[in-house]
């Protein structure tokens, strides 16, 4: 699972990235696409580089302090000869050392041309094509498809397939948010009134968890995202559950459920293909069982946390859009078990 | 005895009196705001700024404490993000570039030879308005509409659809109170170093942190328009519908990065370079030489200043800005590290073929060679448009801008309170007080931030009030967070130094620390004139330099405010001028041009009918008086 | 000083501060000094430059603005008309030929003559009451509104822009007019009424650039 992991060659992190393989997977040293990679190699040339450099100027300053003799200030008179014989040897070795200096910046510039051409030459051909909408707090993603009826909505989670190109198109609707999956890319800023697009692949099948890393209010620190790259047939076959309508209830309790998401104030917001519901002020549910996370990757997706978050939303998350829906218990109940067949 | 004392000159007790008299503040309540003597305002000012940074400090303590733990709920989302947005404008608007210009300006017009600064009204009225611009936006903070869009404020989270309400409007205008504030004082310095200089002061001759002070001061005058156009044209979008950021109607978001950014990234070095000038103080001190390679530092300064003006849109790496753009600006920002290794490399040689006394001063000094080239050398990292992609708006970002910004102006400020403290009060900073706060700072600061870098690799980014706990982040938060608590001790242990030296402190004499500049061979703290008798200077570093004639200018009146100007270049005699006596109304032109603001957010009136009391007030400030004139008209010379 | 009605007698200078000899060169004698001059030697020279600086950095990154956002749109001017060509030509020609009297009054400071720099100050108050007028003319022939668009907010900031300039100039001369009438005055009075035409100027010059952009840079 390791082969593209770019290692972190700093002491004592053996144990310390123990910890990380256990934790969902959020971080840059860990490279599970070729985007990620080739950003992972260039980390790995300019750690080392400053790294000598730091040592080497921090030795500098700590022999001379080792070496100069010591001196009281105010009884030792200041040491002029500068002014009447110029120091040549001194002024050699500091050319000499901003000169060297200036060679690694040259090294450093060099490096970062070839890696942003290395990210630009990322193979196409049978790509998918995702667009992805910010939302105060939330992901909006659409995949498209030439054919408009193979198109469909999802939110908060991707699925990708392993080694097939993904271009994502970033939008945003509200404020500026910024789409990063670190394990796969590099991030990129998802601007209200223009539009970007953003080229990854995984190399690696997994989960990967993104974040918005661009301030966008109240909620920005729980605004996450999970990507979900498998092998190219399981991802086919989930793609062609997305297209299809939510089913039919099969039991009464789920009927009654899907009655009050279409009376209640639901449906003013979501969609639920094969309902009716088409409004895209939150996310899509057509699928929402499927997903493993709700709020945006904020709690887990099981029929408590459900509950709690249909009930009051604001007391969970603060200031997102969602307003609270109280109704009875038996209700709430009802409504879950509709939820939960949405998969 | 040092060289200083023995080549001085003396006024008779009587003349010395008289020059006093002449150039002190006024006394009573009325004469406290009525001061306008430059180092009575620089001293106000700095403990307004120090003021600043406890503040600024507490709100980070706050943060620390929230994000010790994962999911903690010590404080709530809306409360965390006006921390981290009051933390960052307070130590980037009411700290660090102020307290800056507050040194220089006690100490610019002593190592130039001065008896004051250019303007000392505009001055005092500087401070003012920075005070009361401060002020207001901790009032608003602690009635519970502080900002809270980051200190950058970025629209369209900034605007009024997505932040109702007058939190951003309070912001807006403590931009325009502050930096009004600054580009003031930038004229002050600009014009007191290029016309007053003692005479033989050529610019040659010029101490390097008369330079520092200098290239701000220029800095300054082309950067902060851009963030007050940036603010002015949000809270005209906020107030009155402008549409400049609003992209449905023609405007666009990245119009405020690019105007913010044109100010931000100058603004970091107009915080990093007075340090420079710092470090070559101390170190020449310290080293007990001339710094090495001193037309080298003048151009590298230069350099920098210059080029700093180049980097802007390395802010903007994640935007859809075209990719070639974004690379000629990875190349200016390594580019500039040039110029500042230049300085590195001269310092070093200056240690290296010196003679050292590690006193406080220069430990905090030292702490720069670690601390500021690490965060420089992260700042490289920064550059690359493809590393940033991974490191922006991460906690790896946090690292290097506290490791800049802590190591390059924190670390010398506290090395030049050091320094400076006995040249303000007259009394030693305790020596072993100051190396417990130093080692302190030093090993609480790396605490704190060196874990940082490792979290945003690992994926943390920056503004989030919480994490989750499967992240693993915990641990390396709670370290910094114990790092956190360490810095705070380490500046209590400052505040208790400062309060017991002030009293019971070893009496400094003129110069303790056998130092070269002229600040050093006055009185500490000096006379209200400066110098008893203005000085003539034949070389750098003039308390060093071998004596030579003339020493001291004499025909300066002690009975009017008189001051020498000379010329530009060589610092030749050129003509005397009598500046103003203290006055009450740069204090009331504060107030009044604060209701103009103030009001301002509530009311785009308020520009109007507020006018006139500004109008009135400075016309009083500028009127001048009759019986002064009348009296000083006979000595008039005409050029 | 000329142009004063009487004349003071030259006073004796104030005694001088006891101090050492200065026969043998150890101490630099400035009394012959002026006490004020003029241009570059002067520090209001300097401060006036600085304000110059600043203000011409607005405008310019002002402009710069105007023509980010012209970048950024399909129809400039959004809303379809450009402003009315006449009020704004008028002022242009107003504020250059205000350079006249401007010059007449800096040249009468520098030459001390009091009677001149009142007859020319008071001209150019004459100046800005006609420039003023004709900016409320100007505001009212935009055809845009600053609430309507960007480009209606970049023509709008601009105007006002050096509208403030052009108000506080305006009270800025105004001050110093009564003064030189009215008195207490003495030297660097005269100094300031030359660095208050050099600020003057600027107002003035700096307008031709930004006329272009409002008038002109939506019709090219």
């Amino acid at each position: 699972m390791r082969r593209h992991a770019v290692l972190f060659p700093i002491l004592g992190t053996a144990g310390v990235t123990e910890t990380a393989r256990a934790a969902p997977l959020q971080d840059a040293l860990h490279a599970y696409g070729i985007q990620a990679w080739h950003i992972g190699r260039l980390w790995n040339f300019t750690l080392a580089l400053c790294a000598l450099v730091f040592v080497a100027i921090v030795a500098a300053c700590l022999i001379a302090l080792w070496r100069a003799p010591r001196a009281d200030a105010k009884s030792t008179p200041p040491d002029m000869t500068s002014l009447i014989r110029p120091e040549r040897g001194i002024h050699r070795t500091v050319a000499w050392a901003v000169g060297a200096a200036t060679l690694g910046l040259l090294a450093l510039l060099a490096a970062d041309v070839f890696t942003t051409r290395a990210l630009g030459r990322m193979p196409l051909e049978n790509a998918v094509n995702i667009e992805l909408t910010g939302h105060q707090y939330w992901w909006e993603a659409r995949y498209l498809d030439p054919d408009f009826q193979r198109q469909f909505s999802t939110a908060n989670e991707l699925h990708i397939p392993v080694g097939r190109p993904v271009i994502v198109t970033l939008k945003s609707k509200d404020v500026i948010h910024t789409l990063w999956v670190p394990n796969l890319h590099g991030k990129r800023d998802m601007i209200p009134g223009r539009t970007t697009t953003m080229q990854l692949r995984a190399d690696q099948p997994g989960t990967y968890r993104g974040q918005c890393a661009e301030f966008c209010g109240l909620q920005h620190a729980m605004m996450a995202l999970l990507v979900e790259a498998e092998p190219d047939a399981q991802y086919e076959a989930w793609a062609e559950r997305q297209r299809q309508a939510a089913p039919a209830p099969a039991s009464d309790a789920v009927r009654r459920g899907r009655a009050l998401f279409l009376e209640k104030s639901c449906a003013r917001c979501h969609t639920i293909n094969g309902t009716g519901a088409t409004a895209t002020q939150g996310p899509d549910l057509t699928h929402l069982a499927g997903r493993k996370t709700i709020a945006a990757g904020m709690l887990p997706n099981d029929a408590g946390h459900l509950a709690a978050w249909i009930q009051d939303p604001q007391s969970l998350k603060p200031g997102v859009y969602m307003p609270a829906n109280r109704m009875r218990p038996d209700e709430l109940h009802d409504l879950v078990a509709y939820l939960e067949t949405l998969k | 005895m040092s060289i200083a004392d023995s080549m001085q000159p003396r006024l008779s007790p009587e003349d010395a009196g008289k020059l006093e008299q002449t150039w002190r503040d006024p006394p009573g309540i009325i004469g406290w705001f009525s001061a306008i003597n430059h180092k009575t305002i620089s001293i106000r000012f700095m403990v307004t700024t120090f003021g600043f940074f406890i503040l600024g400090g507490l709100l980070a303590l706050a943060i620390r404490l929230q994000l010790a733990f994962p999911g903690a709920r010590l404080v709530n989302a809306d409360l965390f993000n006006q921390l981290f947005t009051m933390h960052g404008s307070t130590m980037m608007f009411l700290f660090a570039v102020p307290v800056m210009q507050a040194i220089a300006m006690y100490l610019v017009p002593l190592m130039i030879g001065a008896r004051s600064v250019a303007f000392p009204r505009m001055n005092a009225f500087a401070y003012w308005i920075f005070l009361l611009g401060g002020l207001m936006l901790y009032i608003a903070f602690f009635v519970g509409v502080g900002p809270d869009a980051g200190w950058f404020a970025y629209v369209p989270l900034s605007s009024l659809q997505y932040s109702p309400g007058k939190r951003i409007d309070i912001w807006a205008q403590m931009i325009t109170f502050t930096e009004l504030a600054s580009l003031m004082e930038a004229i002050v310095l600009i014009t007191t170093i290029l016309k007053m200089r003692a005479p033989g002061m050529t610019l040659n001759r010029m101490p390097l942190f008369v330079w520092a002070i200098l290239a701000t001061s220029f800095m300054v005058l082309f950067a902060m328009p851009a963030v007050m156009l940036a603010s002015t044209a949000l809270i005209t979008d906020r107030l009155v519908d402008t549409q400049f950021y609003n992209p449905d109607r023609g405007g666009d978001a990245l119009l405020w990065q690019h105007l913010f950014w044109f100010f931000g990234h100058p603004e970091v070095y107009l915080i990093f370079i007075p340090p420079l000038g710092v470090i070559s103080s101390v170190i020449a001190t310290f080293s007990r030489r001339p710094i090495v390679g001193y037309p080298a530092m003048v151009l590298a300064v230069i350099a920098t200043a210059f080029l700093a003006f180049g980097l802007w849109v390395h802010h903007m790496f994640a935007t859809n800005l075209p990719e070639l753009g974004k690379t000629f600006f990875t190349a200016a920002s390594l580019m500039i590290a040039i110029p500042t290794a230049i300085q590195i490399f001269c310092w070093i040689a200056t240690l290296w073929s010196g003679r050292l006394d590690l006193r406080t001063p220069l430990l905090f000094v030292l702490a720069f060679f670690v601390i500021l080239v690490l965060g420089g050398l992260t700042g490289l990292m920064l550059a690359s448009v493809s590393l940033d992609t991974q490191l922006h708006d991460t906690y790896f970002v946090v690292a290097h801008l506290h490791y800049v910004l802590m190591g390059g102006a924190v670390f010398p400020l506290f090395g030049a309170f050091y320094y400076w403290f006995p040249k303000f009060t007259g009394r030693m900073l305790g020596e072993r007080l100051g190396r417990w706060n130093f080692w302190l700072f030093f090993i609480g600061f790396n605490l704190t931030f060196f874990p940082m870098h490792v979290l945003g690799l690992w994926g943390m980014p920056r503004r989030v009030y919480s994490y989750p706990k499967e992240m693993g982040w915990g641990s390396l938060n709670f370290t910094a967070t114990v790092g956190a608590i360490m810095i705070a001790v380490s500046v209590l242990l400052f505040i208790v130094n400062v309060v017991r030296s002030r009293r019971h402190g070893e009496a400094a004499g003129n110069d303790p620390w056998g130092a070269g500049t002229l600040e050093w061979g006055t009185a500490s703290p000096p006379p209200a004139g400066n110098f008893e008798m203005v000085p003539v200077v034949h070389a750098r570093d003039p308390l060093w330099a071998p004596k030579s004639l003339p020493t001291h200018v004499t025909g300066l009146s002690n009975e009017y405010r008189e001051i020498l100007v000379t010329s530009v270049a060589d610092a030749e005699l050129d003509h005397r001028l009598w500046l103003p006596a203290s006055s009450i109304w740069p204090f009331l032109a504060a107030v009044a041009t604060t209701v103009l603001f103030v009001g301002s957010i509530f009311t785009p009136w308020a520009v109007v009918w507020a006018a006139a009391p500004v109008a009135a007030a400075t016309t009083f400030w500028f009127w001048p008086k009759k019986d002064i004139i009348e009296k000083r008209t006979g000595s008039e010379v005409n050029p | 000083m000329s142009g004063q009605p009487e004349q003071k007698p030259m006073q004796q200078p104030p005694p001088a501060p006891q101090h050492e000899s200065n026969a043998d060169g150890h101490l630099l004698d400035i009394m012959h000094l002026p006490t004020f001059a003029f241009g570059t030697r002067s520090p209001m020279w300097w401060g006036t430059m600085g304000l110059m600086a600043i203000e011409g950095t607005v405008f310019a990154l002002c402009i710069m603005a105007y023509f980010y956002l012209r970048s950024h749109s399909g129809f400039w001017p959004t809303g379809g008309m450009p402003p009315e060509l006449l009020w704004g030509s008028v002022n242009t020609a107003i504020m250059l030929a205000s350079a006249v009297p401007n010059h007449f009054a800096k040249r009468a400071a520098e030459r001390l003559d009091l009677q001149k720099v009142r007859l020319w100050l008071v001209v150019c108050m004459l100046f800005s009451v006609a420039f003023l007028a004709v900016r409320v003319l100007e505001f009212k022939t935009l055809n845009t509104s600053w609430d309507s668009s960007a480009y209606g907010s970049a023509v709008w900031m601009l105007l006002g822009l050096h509208t403030t300039h052009l108000i506080t100039d305006t009270y800025d001369s105004l001050v110093l007019t009564v003064l030189m009438f009215t008195g207490p005055l003495e030297g660097k009075r005269f100094v300031d009424v030359s660095e208050n035409a050099s600020y003057w100027y600027f107002v003035m010059f700096s307008w031709i650039p930004i006329y272009g952009v409002i008038y002109w840079g939506a019709r090219i």
